[in-house]
């Protein structure tokens, strides 16, 4: 079943089509990357999908919970973060003067039930949902190794940890489907072999389906089921790891083409 | 420390501090009691706009529109209806309200309701908006608000004022609103909607995708600032017993915006901090406006005005050995308290790093 699909979707900036009729169908569970050159329009795709776009044409569907597929075409992003849509960024963006335990604690105000003054007067079944939140974060955070650190601030922790960081903070929405944007950008071989881990690990765990943009070819040939290169915003080849490696086109559009052969 | 501890001892302080006001009361002159009742007065407002400016990031100034909104529903709805004629001289008062007198407490309640749904009013045009272009529209509105009642006779009595409205220069009462604003703000930040202020002052960007509706909870915390600010000019209406749209210029604004950056952007206690250092440092400041002789010459730099020459450069001081205000986005605790009371020389030892 697809839990994402989007049906032919453009995204025009005056003159310059970032994303042309792009068809996307993302089944639950997997784990699927976005490759392309720099500039073909990868981001773009992310950002329309989770709202910050609203594409000029075509629609993008989405699989609740319930089975029930809905349109979130132009949505605001926080109502498909809501649903279950939960993202990271190219640049981390992190809330930095906050710690890492506020960081992730943040990510569950999505799911709050109380009004503002039952949450401000700290009426009993606001603070039921409150230290509900409170166990959920901390039995998140010890599960990916973070507990011991969550009272530093966030811009204080190395690169890698704030990578991982805001990848948890993205679980802590509890999605469905979690959207990476270049999740091992920057990082050595061996951190990038270490996020590949985890990328694995919570997708097993919390049964997401994961969706990624990423430049390290290791990564993405390891962990993912289904990839979609991207040339100037259209897409030029979909399959699997190894169909993609011995895909023409997407050989030309890496390496481009000889023009004396 | 545990928790019960600390609520205790901020129990005690409380306590403690209600009765220092009951004393204040009966054992201070006016002129000390005016004094510490603006200050607490410019803590209330002060910690309404450290709502929206600190904890949401949102540059707005228009705390001088919602305090003349409160201070005007005070103003209007308690002055005793025998003498309202005689205030109301230049142009009868409107019919529909002419009758009307509230209790105080309703009526400052009713001035921040009403400070709240205009902020819910304005908030749908403004917020779409940021930084420096906020600024600018709030301080618009705010100038808006006050013309709107400088022109509105029937009901404001215009330019002229209002006088005769009953007085609470009573250092107990400001102390309990002072003390309810304060404990109902740090209870909102410390939940879960004060953390989300703090995610859109930190990156609007990522609390949208974490799911953060960034117009709700800006306007959200826009009305309850507002709302505050309300309360705030209702209670200075009462400690003046006059309004005039003047009192309510955009500048006054400003008072309270030097009060939360001089205090901390994001602090509680720093507002609180500042409104006193403010309020209280430019009055006692007043001796540099009086002419002063040393062995018979008289110093010509002792005029009036003097003062806020020292003033500005006592903030510039402050601003350069603190650049984020005297508490930072940093709160007192009772922690901290004992750190202090244990090692006093520590807090300056990390001046440098900052």
């Amino acid at each position: 079943m697809d839990v994402l699909r989007t049906d032919g979707i453009t995204m025009q900036f005056g003159g310059v089509r970032a994303v042309s009729d792009l068809k996307l169908n993302i089944q639950e569970g997997e784990i699927v990357a976005l490759i392309g050159p720099n500039g073909a329009g990868k981001t773009t795709v992310f950002n329309m999908v989770t709202g910050v776009y609203k594409p000029t044409s075509g629609n993008i569907f989405y699989t609740k919970e319930t089975g029930k597929e809905v349109n979130i075409t132009g949505k605001k992003p926080s109502d498909i973060a809501k649903l279950g849509i939960a993202r990271t960024f190219q640049n981390i963006r992190l809330f930095k003067d906050l710690t890492v335990y506020e960081n992730v604690l943040i990510a569950k105000h999505l799911h709050l039930k109380s009004d503002f003054l039952s949450a401000t007067l700290h009426l009993p079944w606001y603070m039921k949902e409150e230290n509900n939140d409170k166990k959920e974060v901390e039995e998140l955070l010890k599960s990916v190794n973070l507990w011991d650190i969550r009272e530093e601030k966030s811009s204080s922790l190395p690169y890698g940890q704030q990578r991982r960081l805001e990848i948890v903070r993205a679980l802590a929405t509890s999605p469905k489907v979690l959207l990476l944007d270049e999740p091992a950008a920057g990082m050595n071989p061996n951190e990038t072999e270490d996020l590949t881990g985890f990328i694995k690990e919570i997708h097993d765990k919390f049964k997401l389906t994961v969706f990624m943009i990423e430049h390290h070819m290791d990564l993405v040939m390891d962990i993912s089921d289904c990839i979609y290169v991207l040339d100037f915003g259209e897409n030029i080849a979909k399959g699997t790891p190894d169909e993609i490696q011995s895909n023409d086109r997407v050989i030309q559009a890496y390496l481009g083409v000889d023009e004396d052969a | 420390m545990a928790k019960k501890q600390k609520l205790i001892l901020t129990i005690l302080l409380l306590i403690v501090l209600f009765a220092l006001s009951w004393v204040v009361n009966i054992a201070m002159d006016s002129y000390v009691r005016r004094i510490i009742n603006l200050c607490l007065i410019y803590a209330i407002i002060g910690l309404s706009m450290n709502v929206t400016n600190g904890f949401t990031g949102q540059f707005a100034l228009g705390q001088a529109g919602f305090m003349a909104l409160g201070a005007y529903v005070v103003g209007v709805f308690t002055v005793p209806v025998k003498l309202r004629a005689s205030v109301f001289y230049a142009v009868p008062m409107n019919p529909l309200i002419a009758n009307i007198q509230l209790p105080v407490w309703a009526a400052l309640i009713g001035g921040g309701i009403l400070a709240a749904f205009v902020a819910f009013l304005i908030g749908a045009p403004v917020l779409r908006l940021k930084g420096d272009y906020l600024a600018i529209a709030t301080l618009g509105f705010s100038e808006i608000i006050r013309i709107v009642i400088t022109n509105a006779s029937s009901f404001t009595n215009g330019a002229l004022g209002i006088k005769d409205i009953p007085t609470l220069n009573d250092t107990r009462y400001i102390f309990v609103a002072t003390a309810i604003t304060f404990i109902f703000i740090s209870l909102l930040i410390n939940s879960s909607y004060g953390r989300a202020f703090k995610a859109i002052r930190e990156d609007e960007i990522a609390a949208e995708a974490m799911g953060i509706d960034l117009y709700k909870h800006k306007c959200l915390a826009f009305m309850i600032s507002a709302f505050f600010a309300g309360i705030g000019g209702g209670l200075y209406a009462m400690l003046l017993g006059t309004v005039d749209p003047k009192n309510f210029l955009f500048t006054l604004t400003y008072n309270f915006l030097l009060i939360i950056v001089l205090g901390g952007m994001g602090s509680i206690t720093g507002s609180m901090l500042g409104a006193i250092v403010v309020t209280a440092g430019l009055e006692y400041l007043r001796v540099f406006d009086e002419p002063l002789e040393l062995f018979g010459v008289n110093i010509p730099l002792f005029r009036p005005g003097f003062r806020m020459v020292i003033f500005s450069i006592l903030l510039m001081i402050c601003v350069l050995f603190w650049r984020h205000g005297i508490m930072g986005t940093k709160e007192f605790t009772w922690d901290g308290a004992r750190e202090f009371v244990k090692h006093p020389l520590r807090m300056f030892h990390r001046k440098g790093v900052a």
